[in-house]
């Protein structure tokens, strides 16, 4: 068996997943049942000034039948008393001292306000705090949240605050609505944060009611953009924790993954790309804490059968895999092959090369069943065929290289290599 | 041993005649298979369809809360779709060639969905066709079953003002009067011949049989074409001894008669024996059953290799409890009092293929005895010989000779059963299609 315990920044976990800091982590009561049912550790929901909440929160993209593909909220930080979340923060480390107890923090925009937060939750006895320098809603317009997050020197210096007062490890979670996550995470990361979390939400509207006309989510006849998640916003996460990786300021600290993260899968994929752990909300949102049972297994089967002994062993595996356009190889070529004992003549290859790509797949009228075959000739080698059919390795891509050498754009000019050669 | 009425209770003919193929009773639940659709290309449930519904648009329709758009889509293909989600073998049509066949997956509930769709259209009353402005043109179409209803709308839809003629107090032909009384309710029926009509320009007279109060010449004469769409009435005799017999009923009538009456009205034997394995032979056999026959019998010269009706009919039939006996052929109908008492079986064994390319049954000489009191004729229908004769229309056997779907007299058209001996109610909604098609191009609109 495979040791999937994580430490981040000193801090000890029985396994890399968190419940990021939102409304699943609001409270002792979710919090305790979260740990009950084996979460390694918890972003405790944002903690700072008072606020008040709107009634609805929350809203969904719904896909193909399949419930909260994407999912978003206009839901403020912790509505709750201070001093109660204090409180209950410190109950609950001492019921699971094994677990991880990060607290979110989201104080007024002045050092006293961010000293005196900080002086109140290291009472707790928490491990270690994030700043949420990501809310899209609501805080912003205070000035806070991603108003902090998308100005690097605002960032920069709220930071600073925080490093001069903390005794624990600080992490500075992200926001996505940026054009770049770089700037401001090398800015915190010279201002000492310890470790970087990504991605806050997405600006977004999920929809409009046909029949309201009001967008979702619905407050008495209006609406604001809400706070994007869910499995829908997973690549640009991903992408987005792979520029934090591949960034040389940026990647002397550990980043928590966050972003869509429903699955073990999802999590090895975070990992790979340089997570050190990963925080997850929707998915739990929508199906209840006991999906950590499967992460917890899945990964440690993934690892045993790769050979990966701890975590350390895979994370950050990826990264160079990912590359700038120039450096790809232009002699490599791959081109589909249809498996006429696996197709089941659904013809959705066809209609998509046919309509949309490269007029690549021949087809052979039957009754009722036609035959489906790859013009090989014409094939670009594109994938999408093979990501239309509904059968498993029904189409494959072969390789088929057009030399042996490896020749990227920037060779392939130099060499004054033909162009349009189809 | 007596053929008697009323044998069951209210509650249990209630239960017995109840909706075989219930509909989703939500829409959530219409959505969860919708959803499973692939959406193929050039779908192979599309063109296994007759009237070629164009099954994965009409689905997809669902999914994008488009109903009225996918009730559109099937009934402009096939304007008794809603009939049809209720009555076609769909196992040997679309949901026989849905590709999760080939993954042994569980096919699309078509029919479901299509009854979904035009279910509500039918609660709803959507208006989904427009008739264009009268062309001054006038048919006459001989017959309110499928063909004749079909062709009628297609005409009707075109600015030409019809007229129907039927013979019986109620359209819909053979989906009124021969099919099954748990796959579709007689006012299930009503409604749908009802929305078809609601385009306009349609008129039905009822109660007007050609050849008796109605003439062909006559029709010729006050209209500017005809479509004959008769279909087909005589069951074929067994021409056996004993036929006469009291107790011995063709399954035409005797489904005729459950269609007409309250099944508690419905007079069915003990021991019946039922001659014949398509599907009407099934609808009358398992409906003897539902009525209180405490055995049926089914006879078939052939084996199941050869039968006519699908599988999933055939199962029916074997839930239902009806014995099923392959290669047995009726020899003789035995009786006292005039009344059936016995059925001599001959056993039959596999000879050479025949005229249908199935291997014929040959007698082997060898025969059993059936206890029975009713005898259910089944062995298919016969096409009016003796009408279409008399009219001067050339004929096969009786199936009318059709060239581009009109006769050998000018401006008289036919389709459906009458042509081809008897296919499904979709051949005979595709037929109409095909002939209004034709009467268009001769009345040059």
């Amino acid at each position: 068996m495979a040791d999937i315990s994580s430490i981040f920044l000193g801090i000890k976990s029985p396994n890399p997943f968190w419940l990021a800091s939102a409304p699943p982590t609001d409270k002792k009561i979710n919090v305790l049942r979260a740990f009950e049912a084996g979460w390694g550790g918890v972003v405790w929901k944002t903690l700072g000034s008072q606020v008040k909440n709107v009634s609805s929160r929350y809203s969904a993209v719904n896909y193909g039948g399949h419930k909260v593909m994407g999912f978003n909220n206009i839901e403020l930080i912790s509505d709750r008393p201070l001093a109660i979340n204090l409180k209950e923060i410190e109950e609950c480390i001492k019921l699971f001292p094994d677990r991880a107890m990060i607290v979110s923090l989201m104080a007024d925009n002045n050092k006293e306000s961010w000293h005196d937060l900080i002086k109140k939750v290291e009472d707790t006895g928490a491990h270690g705090f994030e700043l949420n320098f990501g809310c899209p809603h609501g805080m912003t317009e205070r000035g806070m949240g991603a108003a902090v997050g998308q100005d690097p020197e605002i960032a920069k210096m709220v930071v600073e605050w925080v490093m001069e007062k903390a005794t624990i490890p600080v992490i500075t979670k992200l926001t996505p609505n940026v054009h770049s996550v770089v700037p401001t995470g090398k800015a915190v990361v010279e201002a000492g944060t310890n470790a970087l979390s990504l991605i806050n939400t997405i600006q977004s509207v999920t929809g409009v009611d046909l029949d309201t006309l009001v967008p979702n989510p619905y407050v008495d006849g209006k609406s604001v953009f809400g706070g994007y998640c869910g499995p829908a916003v997973k690549p640009i996460a991903l992408k987005m924790l792979t520029t934090i990786a591949q960034n040389e300021v940026t990647n002397k600290v550990p980043v928590s993954g966050i972003g869509g993260v429903s699955t073990w899968k999802d999590a090895v994929e975070f990992m790979l790309l340089g997570a050190s752990n990963v925080q997850v909300c929707t998915a739990a949102m929508k199906h209840g804490f006991r999906i950590v049972e499967d992460m917890c297994e899945g990964l440690n089967n993934w690892m045993d059968e790769k050979g990966y002994n701890k975590l350390e062993d895979f994370i950050g595996k990826s990264v160079q895999n990912i590359v700038h356009w120039e450096d790809l190889d232009i002699n490599y070529h791959h081109i589909a092959n249809i498996n006429q004992d696996k197709c089941i003549h659904c013809g959705l290859c066809y209609i998509a090369c046919e309509d949309t790509s490269h007029q690549s797949i021949n087809l052979d009228f039957g009754k009722p069943y036609n035959t489906y075959s790859i013009k090989e000739e014409e094939c670009v080698g594109c994938n999408l065929c093979q990501l239309v059919c509904p059968v498993s390795d029904c189409i494959t891509m072969v390789e088929n290289r057009i030399a042996p050498e490896h020749v990227n754009w920037i060779e392939y000019q130099k060499r004054g290599l033909p162009l349009n050669d189809h | 041993m007596a053929i008697l009425s009323n044998r069951l209770s209210k509650e249990q003919f209630e239960k017995n005649f109840s909706d075989i193929h219930p509909p989703f009773e939500t829409k959530d639940a219409a959505l969860v298979e919708a959803n499973r659709c692939l959406f193929c290309y050039d779908a192979p449930c599309m063109k296994s369809c007759p009237t070629s519904i164009d099954v994965p648009k009409f689905i997809k329709q669902i999914t994008t809360d488009n109903v009225k758009g996918s009730a559109h889509t099937i009934l402009s293909s096939n304007i008794m779709g809603a009939g049809c989600s209720k009555v076609c073998p769909v196992e040997k049509l679309c949901e026989g060639a849905c590709v999760y066949n080939l993954m042994d997956e569980d096919p699309i509930p078509i029919a479901k969905l299509q009854r979904y769709s035009t279910e509500m259209a039918m609660q709803k009353k959507w208006l989904l066709f427009k008739r264009k402005e009268s062309k001054g043109k006038k048919v006459a179409v001989v017959g309110a079953g499928p063909a004749g209803l079909s062709c009628a709308h297609v005409l009707s839809r075109e600015g030409i003002d019809v007229t129907v003629y039927e013979k019986e107090k109620q359209g819909g032909g053979l989906m009124t009067y021969g099919i099954a009384a748990y796959k579709v309710s007689p006012q299930f029926c009503e409604d749908e011949v009802n929305y078809i009509l609601s385009i306009g320009g349609i008129t039905i007279k009822y109660e007007q049989e050609l050849g008796k109060n109605i003439q062909l010449s006559d029709l010729k004469k006050d209209y500017d074409a005809v479509y004959m769409a008769i279909g087909v009435g005589l069951a074929r005799k067994l021409e056996i001894p004993g036929e006469q017999l009291e107790g011995v009923v063709d399954a035409i009538s005797f489904i005729y008669e459950i269609r007409n009456s309250g099944f508690n009205k419905v007079a069915v034997g003990d021991k019946v024996v039922v001659i014949g394995m398509g599907m009407t032979a099934i609808d009358a056999a398992t409906q003897a059953k539902r009525l209180g026959a405490s055995e049926v019998t089914m006879l078939y010269r052939r084996t199941q290799e050869e039968m006519p009706c699908t599988e999933v009919e055939l199962n029916i039939a074997k839930l239902d409890g009806c014995e099923i006996v392959w290669l047995a052929a009726p020899k003789e109908i035995k009786g006292a009092d005039g009344k059936v008492n016995e059925m001599v079986v001959e056993k039959m064994k596999l000879g050479e293929p025949d005229a249908s390319g199935r291997r014929s049954p040959v007698a082997t000489g060898e025969t059993f005895t059936l206890n029975v009191d009713m005898v259910i004729k089944a062995a298919g229908q016969m096409p009016y010989q003796e009408l279409v004769a008399a009219n001067q229309l050339e004929n096969n056997g009786g199936k009318l000779k059709v060239s581009n779907n009109q006769t050998n007299l000018k401006g008289v058209f036919a389709g459906g059963d009458c042509v081809n001996g008897g296919k499904e109610v979709v051949d005979a909604v595709q037929a109409g299609k095909d002939g209004a098609v034709e009467i268009l191009k001769f009345l040059n609109v």
